[in-house]
């Protein structure tokens, strides 16, 4: 299990325990993270599972390919550190990782 | 108005296999989806993206798995109402009464929902103060390019069609490109051309570059864009057009008083019947413990569901289980000739 932490549009934080292996975006729904909509489930189609990863932490998770970008260029309000919580898979490293959702997600 | 024995929202690969499972029944069906054709997310989302399990079709695609399923259920003559959404359920005798935002009306003693996610609506821009200018200054499709001509037209997105709909309409009008990167995603030889223009001034580009707000005074005079290091620019604007692909909303089916988890609409597992006495809900939308997104689960929700459809429709006749392989009633209705 490796602590996610979640900081929401109004800044409110909450942290979960997730098992390693799984997607941040899987992690969110599992512990009713309200931000976070994962309409397509995780097949990386529909961008309403983005989230901004705060910028100490950017460069640590695997980096974003050309098609997670081009899905983000559909998001609410995308930014430097965007990223679709679906495409980071939880390890041990990742432990007090901190992503705020966006406001919407469409 | 329109009667039927069963009406369909939605024409993904569950609300079609329906249409096998209430036709091979005997029932009528008709279908309504807000896509301009049939297929759902498999069309809309990933028409191209391979998909392996579907039992006993080692590897397919939204588009194959869409084209066969149409195949499959052609006998039946389904009706299909495209570009459409239904917009209000209402409570008619025995019968629903279904009406779509086009003002098209249909009866029928069952409804299945079909839809997914919901249905599929252009993406809007994150401004709250665009949503008076919809339709009048701010567009997400170009329907007439006629009525733009001689106007300053600003482009929001990064993909295929804000790409072609840029370089479209710079031949006829003065038009900005803004995208929130420097990299553009399209055909290579859109992309060269795009340069072309840029280089002979005939379309001013603008990356990493988003909307912050607009200036208005009546009409929308200008707008103004930032760049991530916080650089502005104010940019005069008659038209603008967002081009961010498609997004799914549940819509008005929220309002039908149905019992719904999150987005999901809750269902028995005996025969996916809602709360309410013969509204369905089939595939993603449907909600039940252990509920799996798998379209294959979907389709077995639909068979399921079509043999309620079938007592409700048929009060009066008795349902009797029979299997494809021997009923010469189904296969009459298959069209299959035994000779």
């Amino acid at each position: 299990m490796t602590k996610i932490i979640f900081i929401d549009s109004k800044g409110e934080k909450k942290s979960v325990e997730v098992e390693n292996g799984l997607t941040v975006m899987e992690g969110a729904v599992q512990n009713n993270i309200p931000e976070i909509d994962a309409d397509c489930g995780g097949s990386m189609a529909c961008a309403t599972c983005h989230v901004y990863v705060q910028d100490d932490w950017y460069d640590k998770i695997t980096k974003c390919e050309d098609a997670e970008q081009d899905m983000i260029d559909m998001a609410f309000e995308p930014k430097k550190n965007s990223r679709l919580s679906c495409q980071i898979i939880v390890n041990e490293n990742l432990e007090g990782l901190v992503v705020t959702t966006p406001k919407q997600q469409n | 108005m329109i009667k039927t024995d069963v009406l369909i929202i939605g024409a993904g690969p569950v609300g079609l296999f329906a249409v096998h499972q209430l036709g091979i029944k005997g029932l009528k069906c008709e279908v309504i989806d807000n896509l301009d054709k049939a297929g759902g997310q498999c069309i809309e989302l990933y028409p191209d993206k391979p998909i392996y399990d579907i039992p006993a079709v080692p590897e397919c695609n939204g588009k194959s798995l869409t084209d066969d399923l149409m195949k499959q259920i052609k006998p039946f003559k389904a009706g299909f109402h495209f570009n459409e959404r239904v917009q209000e359920v209402k409570e008619d005798a025995k019968n629903w009464k279904i009406t779509t935002n086009l003002g098209k009306s249909f009866s029928s003693p069952n409804i299945i929902i079909a839809g997914g996610v919901g249905s599929f609506e252009p993406r809007r821009l994150p401004l709250k103060e665009l949503e008076k200018f919809e339709n009048k200054s701010v567009f997400y499709a170009v329907r007439n390019k006629e009525s733009l001509k001689n106007k300053n037209i600003m482009i929001f997105g990064g993909g295929d069609s804000a790409l072609d709909w840029a370089l479209e309409l710079s031949k006829q009008n003065k038009v900005t490109l803004v995208h929130r990167r420097n990299e553009f995603r399209g055909a290579p030889h859109t992309l060269s051309e795009l340069q072309d223009l840029r280089s002979k001034n005939k379309i001013s580009i603008k990356t990493p570059f988003q909307i912050e707000k607009i200036n208005t005074g009546g009409q929308l005079k200008s707008v103004t864009i930032k760049s991530d290091d916080g650089n502005s620019e104010d940019v005069q604007t008659d038209i603008i057009l967002g081009f961010f692909g498609l997004i799914m909303q549940l819509g008005p089916i929220a309002d039908w008083g149905l019992n719904m988890s999150k987005k999901t609409i809750d269902v028995n597992t005996e025969n996916f019947e809602t709360n309410r006495k013969g509204i369905f809900a089939v595939g993603d939308i449907c909600n039940y413990p252990g509920k799996l997104k798998l379209i294959l689960s979907g389709f077995h929700e639909a068979a399921l569901a079509s043999v309620e459809c079938f007592k409700r429709a048929r009060p009066n006749e008795k349902f009797r289980f029979q299997f494809t392989t021997s009923s010469k009633e189904i296969q009459e209705r298959l069209g299959v000739k035994n000779d």
